[in-house]
C-alpha cells in the first residue's frame, strides 16, 4: 500500500482534478516553448522537451520567457492537450493568467517543495478550492530502500 | 479585493457588458495573482481580438462576427459574446502574423491575409492604435517615467520598466485586452516600489560594447537570475537603444527578466545602494571573458552546417540605425543565390527608411524588408530553409525551437557576410 502525503498551499484557480504527475525542475516557456496542438514542451535543451503535458497534473517551478504565455495554454484547452492541473512554486504573471484561462485547478505556496516531493509518474490529486495536495507515490522513494539496506547490515 | 465604486459599477455590468466581461476576468486574474486593488492604466499594449484561420474556425465565426466572438470568447474568457466597445484608453496593437505587403514572400495564405486584415480594420475601428510592432517605444508610444502600463511582449516590457522607468508586468493577450475596456490591471509586481529593487548584482568584467555583446549578456543575465531582477556593475559603457533592446530581449528569453538595473545609468539605479533599496543581493555573479565564451557557445550549440540559406535580422524589429548599418555592409554588392536575407521592422520605421531610399539598398542587394512580424511569430522561413543565421539571441532562443532548424548568433556584420558568401564565418568573441 503506498503512503498518501499531503500538501497545503494556496488556491491560484479553483476546481478539483487528479492524474498522474509531470514534474519538471525546469521553468516553462509558453510561446515558442511549448506545441499547443501536442501539448508538447519544444525548448532546445529544456528537460521535458518532447514530452506531452496533456491530460497530466504538470508541477515546476513557474513561468518564463514571452508574454504569450497565456495565449498558449489558453489555446492547449481549445485544443484538449492542457494539462489537468498545475502546481507551481514562482508566482508570476504569466502562469496566474494562464492558470485562469486554461480553467484547471492550480495551487502554490505550499508548504513543502512540491518539486522535491512529487515525481514523474506519481498519482497526484488537487483539490485547489481548499489548497490541498495529495501524493501517491508511484514507487518507494530512492532514500527509504537505502536505509533498509543499511538497517540489515548493521549488526543488532 | 478592495474595489473601487467605478470598479463595482463595471463588474455589476452597469457600465456596460463588454467591461463586465473584461472586469471579471481581471478580477478572476488578480484573485490568482493574490492582489488586492488594481491601478488605472492610460497605456495598453496587446493584440486585442486578433485572429488566424485557426481561431476564426475554431469559434465558427464569419467575417461579420468574427471580432466581437473572438474577442468575448477567447480574449475575455467569456461565455458570453459581447460587443466590443470604441476603447476609453490608449490601446495599441503591437506585432502580428502577416505583413500586409509582403505576405506572399513570408508564404502566408490568402485566408490568413484576410483574417488578419479584418481583425485589423475592426480593432482600428475601436480606437486601437495599429502600431504593429514588438518595439511600440520606437513607433509612437514611449511611456513617461512612472506611468502605469500594461504590456505584452516581453522585450517591450522589459525596455519599459528598466530603460524607460514605466512601471508594467508582463501582461498577456488576456489581460491587457480587458485593460483596454477597463482602465485597470492588478496592483501586483513591478507596479508596486518595493518589487522593483535589484534581488541579484552581477558585476561584469569584460568590455560590454557591441551590439552582439550586450544580447550574450542579457542571454546570461536571463540564465543566471531567472525571474529575478539583476543590478549590474562594472565595465559597462553606457548603452544606446539598440543595445538596451538587444540586452533586454535576450534577457527576457533565456529567463523571465522584466526588469534590470545598470548602475549611474538605468533611471532606478544611480547608486548601487538605490538598486538594491539598501538590501545585499541574494547571489553576487561574477560575468567576464569566460562566461560571455560559454553564452557564445549555448546560443550556438545548435549550429552545425556552415553552408546558410537563410539570414534574419530585425528581433527585435529593427530601428532606423540598424537599417542603415545593414544598408553599409550591402552597398553595391549582391547577396548569394544561395542564402535570403529577411528584415523585419515596424511599419513606423519602414516608411522612414523607404523615405530615405534604405528599403531600396536592401532590395538591390537581392533582400527583403518586411514588417508587421518575425519568422518566429509567423513561423516563416524561406521554403526549403535548414540553416539560419541570426544577430539576436532572442531569436537564436526560439526560432530552432519553433522551426526546427540550425541556427548560428553572431554580429549583424557576420551575418550580412553570411548573406554575400552563404557560409557562416562568424567568430566566438
Amino acid at each position: 500500500m503506498s503512503t498518501l502525503i499531503t500538501l497545503h498551499g494556496r488556491k491560484v484557480v479553483g476546481g478539483i482534478a487528479e492524474g498522474e504527475a509531470l514534474v519538471t525542475h525546469e521553468t516553462i516557456s509558453g510561446w515558442g516553448g511549448v506545441n499547443a496542438t501536442t501539448g508538447t514542451v519544444i525548448e532546445i535543451r529544456h528537460e521535458l522537451r518532447g514530452q506531452s503535458f496533456k491530460d497530466k497534473v504538470l508541477v515546476c517551478p513557474g513561468a518564463k520567457g514571452s508574454s504569450g504565455w497565456s495565449n498558449m495554454f489558453h489555446l492547449t484547452r481549445l485544443m484538449g492537450t492542457a494539462p489537468r492541473a498545475l502546481i507551481f512554486n514562482e508566482m508570476t504573471t504569466k502562469i496566474a493568467l494562464g492558470a485562469v484561462v486554461m480553467r484547471v485547478p492550480a495551487v502554490t505556496e505550499l508548504d513543502q517543495d512540491p518539486l522535491a516531493i512529487i515525481e514523474t509518474g506519481d498519482w497526484v490529486r488537487v483539490d485547489a478550492d481548499r489548497g490541498i495536495v495529495e501524493i501517491r507515490k508511484a514507487r518507494r522513494a530512492v532514500r527509504p530502500r537505502a536505509t533498509i539496506a543499511v538497517e540489515r547490515t548493521t549488526p543488532e | 479585493m478592495q474595489l473601487t465604486d467605478t470598479e463595482r459599477a463595471m463588474l455589476d455590468g452597469s457600465a456596460g457588458k463588454a467591461q463586465q466581461k473584461a472586469m471579471e476576468l481581471l478580477v478572476r486574474y488578480a484573485e490568482a495573482l493574490g492582489a488586492e486593488r488594481f491601478v488605472e492604466t492610460n497605456n495598453v499594449a496587446g493584440v486585442p481580438g486578433s485572429y488566424t484561420p485557426f481561431l476564426f474556425n475554431y469559434y465558427k465565426a464569419t467575417r461579420e462576427n468574427a471580432y466581437d466572438l473572438i474577442y468575448s470568447l477567447f480574449d475575455l474568457d467569456s461565455d458570453e459574446v459581447v460587443e466590443v466597445p470604441r476603447l476609453q484608453v490608449h490601446g495599441c496593437h503591437l506585432q502580428g502574423g502577416v505583413d500586409p505587403e509582403g505576405w506572399q514572400t513570408l508564404g502566408a495564405k490568402p485566408e490568413a491575409l484576410q483574417a488578419s486584415q479584418d481583425s485589423e480594420r475592426a480593432a482600428s475601428s475601436k480606437g486601437i492604435e495599429i502600431l504593429k510592432t514588438c518595439t511600440p517605444y520606437l513607433a509612437g508610444n514611449v511611456p513617461a517615467r512612472g506611468e502605469h502600463c500594461a504590456w505584452m511582449e516581453s522585450s517591450a516590457v522589459v525596455y519599459c520598466n528598466s530603460v524607460l522607468g514605466a512601471r508594467t508586468n508582463t501582461e498577456g493577450r488576456e489581460s491587457t485586452s480587458a485593460a483596454m475596456l477597463t482602465g485597470r490591471i492588478p496592483d501586483w509586481g513591478l507596479h508596486r516600489a518595493e518589487n522593483r529593487l535589484a534581488s541579484h548584482r552581477i558585476d561584469v568584467d569584460v568590455a560590454t560594447e557591441s551590439v552582439m555583446d550586450w544580447g550574450l549578456l542579457g542571454y546570461y543575465a536571463g540564465i543566471a537570475v531567472g525571474e529575478r531582477i539583476p543590478v549590474l556593475t562594472g565595465r559597462l559603457a553606457p548603452p544606446d537603444l539598440v543595445r538596451y533592446k538587444h540586452f533586454g530581449a535576450a534577457a527576457a528569453s533565456s529567463g523571465g527578466v522584466e526588469m534590470y538595473h545598470l548602475v549611474g545609468i538605468t533611471p532606478d539605479a544611480e547608486t548601487l545602494e538605490m538598486a538594491l533599496g539598501s538590501r545585499r543581493p541574494e547571489q553576487v555573479l561574477h560575468y567576464g571573458a569566460a562566461e560571455r565564451a560559454r553564452t557564445y557557445d549555448e546560443l550556438n550549440s545548435n549550429g552545425k552546417d556552415t553552408d546558410v540559406d537563410y539570414v534574419m535580422l530585425g528581433c527585435p524589429h529593427a530601428a532606423l540605425e540598424q537599417i542603415e548599418q545593414i544598408c553599409e555592409l550591402l552597398e553595391g554588392r549582391r547577396i548569394s543565390v544561395n542564402c535570403r536575407l529577411w528584415v523585419f521592422t515596424s511599419r513606423a520605421i519602414k516608411s522612414v527608411a523607404d523615405a530615405r531610399g534604405l528599403t531600396r539598398v536592401i532590395r538591390d542587394a537581392g533582400g527583403v524588408v518586411l514588417t508587421d512580424t518575425c519568422s518566429a511569430i509567423s513561423q516563416a522561413i524561406p521554403p526549403g530553409t535548414k540553416v539560419a543565421a541570426l544577430d539576436s539571441a532572442k531569436q537564436a532562443h526560439y526560432l530552432p525551437a519553433i522551426m526546427g532548424i540550425q541556427a548560428w548568433f553572431g554580429s549583424t556584420s557576420d551575418c550580412i557576410d553570411t548573406a554575400l558568401t552563404g557560409r557562416w564565418n562568424g567568430r566566438r568573441p
